[in-house]
């Protein structure tokens, strides 16, 4: 068992540099990726995850954080496809249709990978038919939407439809978020899942998937 | 300065509480209270009630003009609960807002040229949010030549930079500051226009960052704001600087403001 230490404060921090050092050093010494993966980067985001939650750290941070992580899974990509990595789940996210907002989508997307999670991201203005089609391809376990606007929230609504039409919708969890967005409206639309941040929409995942 | 009052909005608990049971005392203590501390309109939204919000946002504009002798900024990006609401509203609304987003811009255009009012102009493109300068101009330039196009006074046209927030991207500051130098410069007459929280999205201390980039937009030109007026310290800020900006002749604005207790420095 390495020590991971090293390696977990140069993520929170957010230093690249010595991060991406580690990472090479731990690979080199005969780690293994899940172990750096799991007992790494995983526990320095989770921890970035905790305290923004808690207010004491900043978006900034979490960023420069998720940045650093997403430069050491560079180094460890190469192994997930030979398959010694399995991802703790599959996210399928994007920004409904008819609206641009990116910047909260962006976060959970980042706060989902930090968590493990590999994400495929439609982006913003993502039509009920291109959510559905994705799914089928990806075959995801959560599907999240982002709406910023009460205008396009009803768009939540026919991409559920839509997920239905295309056979898909009981094989996955639905996710929503966004400004507008409450817990209410995530029921009435028959979603399984609100999350009012980034931090909190990474704690609904987990438990909609039964992950601790 | 132009001072749109933003405190009537439903995505504030106690204000979706009180449209929800149409306690019309709860929100006209929310209007007056920002009429006297200076605002010149007062904004309200109804989002939060989706497919009740023509419904709520009617009943705002006369909950509100019925105790306040204020325009209203009628908040909404639906076509409908804007028509609705414009007809019930006494003068000439702010409709906040149109974008050129081309679905939002087909159906807001008719609205917005059916009866003399004001326009918010959202720098908001039809494929991407804009994030530097020219995109934000661009997308400003288009938008003020349609609607003065259809006879709309400069005047008339609030231009909105779209405020995002610097934790993701800390050059959205002189994004947004440039925008409104080049628009104002570009476009004599015409108003530019902001809210201020979205900027501190994701960091401490918001409040002391807002008043920071109030003070900062209104050196770059900003002549119309969407915030809180009975926030003592930002409007201070406000006054502080236009004063400084030689706005206020014998600094009298910022003194009346002072002496009347509106105003504090710490």
């Amino acid at each position: 068992m390495s020590d991971f230490a090293t390696l977990i404060e140069s993520v929170t921090k957010g230093d690249i540099a010595t991060a991406v050092a580690e990472t090479e050093r731990l690979l080199g010494a005969g780690s293994g990726v899940g172990d750096i993966l799991d007992s790494g980067l995983i526990v320095a985001m989770n921890d970035m995850g905790e305290r923004f939650a808690k207010g004491q750290v900043f978006v900034p941070q979490v960023l420069r954080s998720a940045k650093t992580m997403h430069e050491c899974m560079r180094l460890l990509e190469p192994y997930f496809k030979e398959g010694h990595v399995s991802p703790k789940g599959k996210v399928l996210i994007g920004t409904v249709k008819g609206d641009l907002h990116d910047i909260g989508k962006n976060l959970v997307s980042m706060m989902m990978e930090g968590a493990g999670f590999m994400i495929t991201d439609l982006g913003v203005d993502v039509t009920p038919e291109r959510f559905a089609q994705k799914a089928q391809e990806v075959e995801p376990d959560i599907i999240a939407m982002s709406a910023l606007l009460s205008t396009t929230m009803p768009s939540m609504l026919q991409t559920i439809e839509a997920l239905n039409a295309a056979g898909v919708r009981d094989k996955v969890k639905v996710m929503v978020g966004g400004a507008p967005v409450t817990e209410r409206f995530s029921q009435e639309i028959g979603a399984d899942g609100y999350a009012p941040d980034a931090g909190s929409a990474v704690t609904k995942a987990k438990g909609l998937l039964g992950i601790a | 300065m132009i001072i749109v009052g933003e405190k009537i909005n439903t995505s504030r608990k106690s204000i979706a509480e009180a449209v929800g049971n149409k306690d019309s005392a709860f929100i006209v203590a929310v209007a007056r209270e920002q009429a006297e501390a200076g605002a010149h309109y007062i904004d309200v939204n109804a989002g939060t009630f989706l497919e009740q919000e023509t419904d709520r946002l009617c009943w705002l504009v006369e909950t509100v003009q019925g105790s306040v002798d204020l325009p209203l900024s009628l908040d909404s990006p639906d076509p409908r609960a804007l028509s609705q609401a414009m007809t019930r509203h006494r003068g000439e609304p702010l409709i906040n807002s149109i974008s050129l987003e081309e679905d939002r811009f087909k159906a807001l255009f008719p609205v917005v040229t059916s009866q003399p009012c004001k326009v918010v102009a959202l720098c908001m493109g039809q494929a991407l949010m804009p994030t530097t300068v020219d995109e934000r101009v661009s997308v400003g330039a288009e938008l003020i030549q349609r609607l003065h196009g259809q006879g709309i006074p400069l005047e008339n046209i609030f231009v909105d930079p779209l405020v995002q927030p610097i934790s993701v991207d800390t050059g959205m500051g002189l994004a947004i500051l440039g925008a409104i130098s080049e628009i104002m410069s570009g476009f004599p007459g015409v108003n530019t226009i902001c809210g201020l929280s979205n900027v501190s999205f994701g960091l401490p201390e918001r409040r002391l960052i807002n008043r920071n980039f109030l003070a900062l937009c209104i050196s770059y030109g900003l002549s119309a704001a969407i915030l809180d007026p009975t926030d003592k310290q930002l409007m201070a800020t406000l006054l502080a600087v236009e004063m400084l900006l030689g706005k206020d002749d014998y600094c009298e604005h910022f003194i009346d403001a002072y002496q009347s207790g509106r105003i504090t420095g710490a």
